[in-house]
Order: C-alpha cells, then sequence, then structure tokens
C-alpha cells in the first residue's frame, strides 16, 4: 500500500457491482439463509416508542427498457422527525433513539417492489444555513450498476418548501426535478419509483 | 471503538468517478440498460452525507466472522480451502476507520452461491451459506475466515467466467462512505479475463482490489492467509470551524 505525503493521498478503494446476489450478503434471511443472523439489517426502522407521522415508500426500479428490476437492492437514510440523524456523528443534537433513521429493503424477487415503514423526516439545514425540505436519501445497488446510486424521495405536500429547496434548485433542467418527488397514494402511503435510464430517468447525485 | 483522534468533522474527499468504473460499460452487458446516462449532479455535503448509521459490536453474533462455521452443522465445516482474509479500513488521509461495519458474501469452493437463481451444477455445500461481517476495531483491523471461492461462469459472453472474488460491503462513518466492491485473489490467471473487472479503467485501481497472500500471517495447518486493505473517502481537515452552527 502506498504511504500518504503531500502531494500523494491514498486513492479510494475503486467500486465493483454488487452483483446478482448482493441479497445473500446484505439480507441473507430474505435469501433464504435462515439462522446465521437473527434479522436482516435495516428490515426495521420504527417501533411504537417512534416519534413522528408514519409513512409508508414503496417503489420499484426500473432500467432502460422499462422493465422492473428483481436483484436490487434499496438503502435509505433520513432523520428523525426532529430533523437530526441517529448516528454518534451527528452534531446538531441527539435524535430519537426509538428511530434507526436506516432502511435496508431488497426488490421483492416477483414483483420488484421495495417497501420501507418509517416516520416523515424533519427538516435538515443545508450547509449555508437554509433549510431544505424534508427528504430521504436513497442508495441502489444491483447486478449492472457499477457504482452505487446516490438519489433522494422528497414529499409532494411540501409545496413552498420543495421550490425553495436548495438541492432541487441545484437541478438545471426543472423539469427533471419531479423525479425526486414521491406520488402521494393517501393516508401516509408514497409512491417512488426510480428510473435508471430514459426520458424520466431519476436524478442521482455526485455526493 | 472510540479514538484518542480528535473525530473528524471535514467533508468528504470528491469521489473520482475516473478512477471508478464508468455506469456504463458495453463489455459489461448488464450495465447497458441499468446505466444512468444523464450527468450526476453534484452536491456539497450536507448532514445527512457525514452522519450515518454506525453498527456496533453488539450486533454481531459469535460465528459472524467465520464463514466456515456459521451456516454449518454444529461441529462440521465447510468444505474447500480454508483461508483468513483480514486488513485494515482506512480513509485517504491513512487514518484507520474503527467501528465499521463490513458485510461479506461468496459462492461456495465449487462456486456455486446459496441463491433461488444460481443454477451452476457445481453442487452446494450444506455447511456453507456465503455470508459474514465484522465490525472494524480501533485500528481499522478486520479478520474472516472462510474458505476459497471457486470461479463460476456467468451469462455475459458466452464462455465467461468470474475470478474467484469476495463481495465486500463497507460502511463508514458517513453515508458518502457506502461503497460495494469486490476482492480477486492474487495470481488468478482469470482476472485478465474478466468483463467486470475489466469495467475498472486504470491498472493500478484493479490492482488494488487483488489481495496478497500473506505467509507472515498464515496459520501453519489450519489456513492460508491472504491480506486486503481497503481505503474509503477521506475527510477535509478542518482548518476553520467558519461554518453556520449545526453543521
Ligand atoms: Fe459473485
Amino acid at each position: 500500500m502506498r504511504r500518504t505525503n503531500l502531494t500523494d493521498s491514498l486513492k479510494e478503494t475503486p467500486s465493483q457491482t454488487a452483483g446478482p446476489y448482493v441479497h445473500i450478503g446484505l439480507t441473507p434471511n430474505f435469501a433464504g439463509i435462515a439462522g446465521v443472523y437473527p434479522h436482516d439489517l435495516g428490515s426495521r426502522m420504527i417501533s411504537d416508542r417512534t416519534r413522528g407521522e408514519r409513512v409508508v415508500i414503496e417503489g420499484q426500479v426500473i432500467d432502460g427498457s422499462g422493465s422492473v428490476l428483481r436483484d436490487a437492492l434499496v438503502e435509505i437514510w433520513q432523520a428523525d422527525a426532529a430533523g437530526l440523524y441517529p448516528s454518534p456523528n451527528e452534531t446538531r443534537g441527539s435524535a430519537d433513539p426509538a428511530f434507526a433513521g436506516f432502511g435496508r429493503c431488497p426488490s421483492d424477487q416477483e414483483s420488484g417492489a421495495f417497501r420501507f415503514e418509517t416516520i416523515r423526516p424533519g427538516p435538515v439545514p443545508w450547509p449555508d444555513g437554509r433549510m431544505q425540505a424534508p427528504h430521504i436519501q436513497f442508495w441502489v445497488v444491483a447486478r449492472g450498476i457499477n457504482i452505487g446510486l446516490h438519489t433522494r424521495m422528497y414529499f409532494p405536500e411540501d409545496e413552498a418548501a420543495l421550490a425553495a429547496d436548495p438541492v432541487l434548485n441545484l437541478v438545471e433542467h426543472a423539469v427533471r426535478r419531479p423525479t425526486l418527488v414521491a406520488q402521494s397514494l393517501g393516508g401516509g402511503r408514497y409512491r417512488f419509483d426510480i428510473r435508471l435510464q430514459g426520458a424520466d430517468e431519476t436524478v442521482f447525485f455526485d455526493i | 471503538m472510540s479514538s484518542n483522534a480528535a473525530p473528524e468533522r471535514g467533508t468528504f474527499y470528491p469521489r473520482d468517478f475516473a478512477w471508478h468504473p464508468p455506469a456504463y460499460h458495453p463489455g459489461y452487458k448488464s450495465s447497458v440498460l441499468r446505466a444512468p446516462r444523464r450527468a450526476l449532479i453534484s452536491l456539497e455535503n450536507s448532514a445527512g452525507d457525514l452522519a450515518g448509521p454506525v453498527f456496533g459490536h453488539d450486533i454481531l453474533g459469535p460465528l459472524d466472522h467465520d464463514l466456515t462455521a456459521n451456516a454449518a452443522t454444529p461441529g462440521e465445516s465447510a468444505i474447500g480451502e480454508r483461508i483468513v482474509v483480514h486488513g485494515r479500513l482506512l480513509d485517504e488521509r491513512g487514518r484507520p476507520v474503527p467501528g465499521a461495519l463490513i458485510e461479506v458474501w461468496q459462492a461456495n469452493a465449487g462456486g456455486r452461491y446459496r441463491h433461488r437463481k444460481d443454477g451452476y451444477l457445481a453442487p452446494l455445500d450444506p455447511n456453507f451459506g456465503g455470508c459474514g461481517r465484522v465490525v472494524t476495531d480501533a485500528d481499522g483491523a478486520y479478520a474472516f475466515r472462510t474458505v476459497r471461492p471457486g470461479p463460476y461462469p456467468w451469462m455475459n459472453r458466452p464462455n465467461d467466467w468470474r475470478p474467484a472474488h469476495i463481495h465486500f460491503s463497507l460502511w463508514g462513518a458517513g453515508f458518502a462512505q457506502r461503497l460495494i466492491t469486490q476482492m480477486y485473489f492474487e495470481g488468478d490467471p482469470l482476472i485478465g479475463h474478466c468483463p467486470i473487472i475489466a469495467t475498472i479503467p486504470q491498472a493500478d485501481a484493479i490492482d488494488r482490489l487483488v489481495a496478497r497472500l500473506d505467509m507472515d500471517n498464515t496459520q501453519p495447518f489450519d489456513s492460508i492467509a491472504w491480506r486486503f486493505d481497503i481505503v474509503l473517502r477521506g475527510r477535509k481537515a478542518t482548518f476553520f470551524e467558519n461554518r453556520p452552527e449545526g453543521m
């Protein structure tokens, strides 16, 4: 391994696709490998004690032919109802201890659907102090995806906050911004599909 | 877990997308319809990128790091060449990443995955599941015990075979460090024939995924050791705290 000095720092380990069997490693119980871990990491984000408005987010990951991916894995990461991240690296306060903030869901092997039961996040400031609209970060890996894809989901009701959101406003082509906004199905249910290609390709981020 | 070093608060070094494989690489056919075709929108890091979920040693079972035993009937063991895979998780500044979850998965010694979609004729091993996980120690060090996975054929060109490999999922301190990659074995002649490895543009980047035979840590009459160090994105030094309170 090279040593770091003023001109030559270490480079990040290169990414490789998660491949078609990512579920063996990351959700083995789902993959039928029972009993190695008591439960799959990220399979439960909330409990009865979690503060905040319950929401359910469902969607599919769709390829450039319009076909649904059945071998993807989706992870989400979000703030609690007060806008704090449940992480030791959260510097602004202490998040709800009854909220995980992290969810992981494999695509259903038949329908390709992912589903998260979580809470509506509170607003989080952008580095310049402006408030971002409430949002959930998404990360998608699968066979054929060479490096994990970051995107984020917003809530459609937050019209004023969406119009002022610093990230949405960085998306130069305003016509693409709706790819980041979920569709309300009523009763706290939302639909958020992720399109890897096509006219309505989801906006992905280099964070 | 805890370290005496000051906690890192800076934003992450930008990701060098010329070093990572591009999304679209027709030699790897599955990427053709799954590669975003628009440019990524570059964001400065915000609170959700700098923080991330952290999983402690308390989630680990006693055999989580031992793939030869964690899905085996008690007293039995997975079939294959016994190996130890170990190394350190560092950041781009060479600092250890302690308390970080590493999850791995792999085929068995015959090259077969325990998965309903893997129909390769190599047999399943009743004593091998193929998943494992560890949390790095205060020096960023980790170790797994497993069996060396076999190469396997896959649907791409008519005669494509994956070199022996172990899939790695890495967590750092912030969600922006999230990374999935694969580890290969030094000397494997299939490395030069693999379209998935060939998605990586530079030879020195590919070399970083090749574990080295580590005779010094090989355990006589037990297991051959392989060394694989992993580097996550580094954090910029925070020279001046001129950010608004809360970031
Ligand atoms: Fe594989």
